[in-house]
């Protein structure tokens, strides 16, 4: 089958998960179900398209399959930040409870740290990618720490708040939010479809990147900025999820074969939508509710990941 | 013309290549030979812009390096390190189509359709173009990676070890092919090899390197000398003429 076709079929499968998710069980309800399920399939497909595109960008510059740009610390972060304004503020202060200015300064401090973190570490002359990783990894483990810190001291009522913020809601999602990060990530998506031709080239190593004329440094970082900036205005939104865009961006390589971006980042972003509404369909139709999308979605991605360490390690 | 002048890298207080200074002529094959560790390598890294030098100058037809734009200096001078591992899965075709990225940035045209095939036909893989990189021998292999740098169409091509892990039959290939890109086509090859009878039976000039100097540089029938063996090496060779050929013995 042509990737053509693939793209067509994905597309299809998308449409219909679509359709059965804003329709199933809707009784007629049709003006309290539309609005609210259009909400959350706006989201899905922000969200989903965001975190596929920019994981498979990132797999392409680490060259690594089971990388996620999770790696620098992110997700930490945005559980630091939420934490922290719990933690100093309480949960009714009016930034917890006014959902945009969390967003606004979720975004921006996650936003800002990336661009710091690249900032200081492409400034010297070597600028190993995997050391930069593993910096990054343990500035992750740091906010961790820092966050279980303020989790321990905090009070248990408060603590909750917290724990609802640990797992990506697609219901907790504004609307007028889903307007402005719909247009921030058109502008970052199209940004980064100037450097579209150059992925392919990335892909097959630095040395080669570099001998077919590829800026290699200039362009690297500024995708990993804009993978960064687009993990972080997902995260904004929703919450952490961690291992959506592993389970995506390998269910795409497995899907399309081929090494082509012109393809397979379409491809990424149909598949993580169609990911997050199967799992929502699941949590909502066989768990009834009773276990959220969130770890649905990590624990089908925790288990394919092992998967996947375990084939890699055979091969 | 490929002038360095005073490169130098640098690993901490040891200096790799130390303030070499070297030129490489159009239209040639010039060899790099040396023991390991001697630099050479790292020295062609650096003449072709895949590795930063920590002092000196490049320029390329007489014009410094750092001005060439990106995309230019890919028409010009092409590279190909010894380990190609690819975390890619490709059939030779595709690799090769990749030479043409810095003319067409992967909309391939009928003119890049045209070289491509060509390049394929010179390295004679015609029959397996479709073929997977991960399917072929380490000669085919090689020789694909070959084509993808013809395909780029450049006047220079450095190539380092090309024949590692190649047994004697694909070497001679290899080598074989390289000459007649001199011969036939006018570019200027320049390559790193570690068995000195190629080097002295292929190539019109020989550098060699010790410790990150320049220790002889020059025609390769002049360089192909027990003396000049024993100061690069620090072994006792023969040199015996057959078929008009300077061949080094060495083995005990």
């Amino acid at each position: 089958m042509g990737s053509k076709w693939k793209i067509i079929l994905l597309i299809l499968v998308t449409l219909v998960l679509s359709t059965v998710f804003m329709t199933i069980g809707a009784d007629g309800n049709w003006e309290y179900v539309l609005p609210r399920r259009g909400k959350m399939l706006a989201a899905f497909a922000l969200t989903g398209g965001a975190i596929a595109y920019s994981t498979v960008v990132f797999q392409t510059i680490t060259g690594n399959r089971i990388l996620t740009p999770n790696i620098i610390g992110l997700d930490s972060l945005y559980l630091l930040v939420q934490t922290f304004i719990i933690f100093v503020f309480g949960s009714l202060s009016f930034v917890m409870t006014t959902a945009n200015v969390n967003f606004v300064l979720s975004s921006f401090i996650m936003v800002g740290f990336a661009f710091l973190f690249y900032k200081l570490l492409f400034r010297g002359e070597k600028h190993q990618l995997y050391f930069l990783l593993l910096v990054g990894f343990v500035l992750g483990t740091f906010f961790s720490s820092l966050t279980t810190f303020m989790q321990v001291l905090m009070d248990p009522n408060e603590f909750q708040t917290v724990q609802n913020r640990m797992f990506a809601s697609f219901q907790r999602v504004e609307t007028d939010l889903l307007f402005i990060t719909g247009t921030v990530f058109a502008i970052l998506t199209l940004l980064g479809l100037r450097y579209r031709p150059y992925l392919d080239v990335i892909a097959l190593g630095k040395d080669h990147a570099v001998n077919l004329g590829v800026p290699y440094d200039r362009i690297v970082k500024r995708l990993l900025i804009l993978v960064a900036a687009l993990i972080s205005i997902a995260t904004a939104l929703v919450g952490p999820i961690m291992f959506l865009g592993l389970l995506v961006a390998n269910v795409t390589y497995e899907l399309m074969r081929t090494y082509e971006h012109r393809v397979l980042l379409p491809a990424s972003m149909l598949v993580g939508m169609s990911s997050l509404l199967l799992g929502q369909l699941v949590v909502e139709h066989v768990f009834t509710f009773n276990t959220t999308l969130s770890v649905i979605i990590n624990f089908v991605g925790g288990v394919y990941f092992l998967w996947l360490i375990l084939k890699e390690r055979k091969s | 013309m490929i002038l360095a002048e005073s490169v130098t890298k640098q690993y901490g207080a040891a200096a790799v290549v130390d303030e070499v200074t070297a030129s490489i002529r159009e239209g040639t094959m010039t060899t790099f030979i040396g023991p390991n560790g001697a630099g050479k390598s790292t020295l062609l890294s650096m003449v072709s812009r895949l590795l930063k030098r920590d002092g000196g100058s490049v320029s390329i037809d007489g014009m410094p390096m750092e001005h060439f734009h990106d995309k230019e200096l890919a028409k010009k001078l092409a590279i190909l390190k010894q380990s190609n591992e690819m975390n890619v899965r490709l059939s030779i075709y595709d690799l090769v189509s990749f030479g043409r990225f810095p003319y067409s940035r992967g909309r391939l045209t009928a003119e890049d359709r045209r070289v491509i095939d060509e390049s394929i036909a010179y390295v004679e893989l015609e029959s397996m173009q479709n073929k997977y990189l991960d399917e072929l021998s380490g000669g085919q292999r090689q020789r694909a990676f070959i084509a993808m740098i013809l395909a780029q169409d450049t006047d220079y091509i450095l190539l380092d070890e090309p024949l590692n892990n190649l047994d004697m039959r694909h070497s001679v290939q290899i080598m074989k092919v390289l000459r007649s890109l001199v011969d036939d086509l006018g570019k200027t090859v320049v390559l790193v090899v570690h068995d000195i009878n190629f080097a002295s039976c292929y190539s019109d000039f020989i550098l060699a390197m010790k410790n990150g100097k320049v220790v002889k540089e020059g025609r390769t029938w002049e360089v192909i000398h027990p003396d000049h063996l024993k100061e690069i090496y620090d072994m006792d060779f023969q040199v015996q003429e057959i078929n008009n050929q300077k061949i080094c013995v060495y083995f005990s």
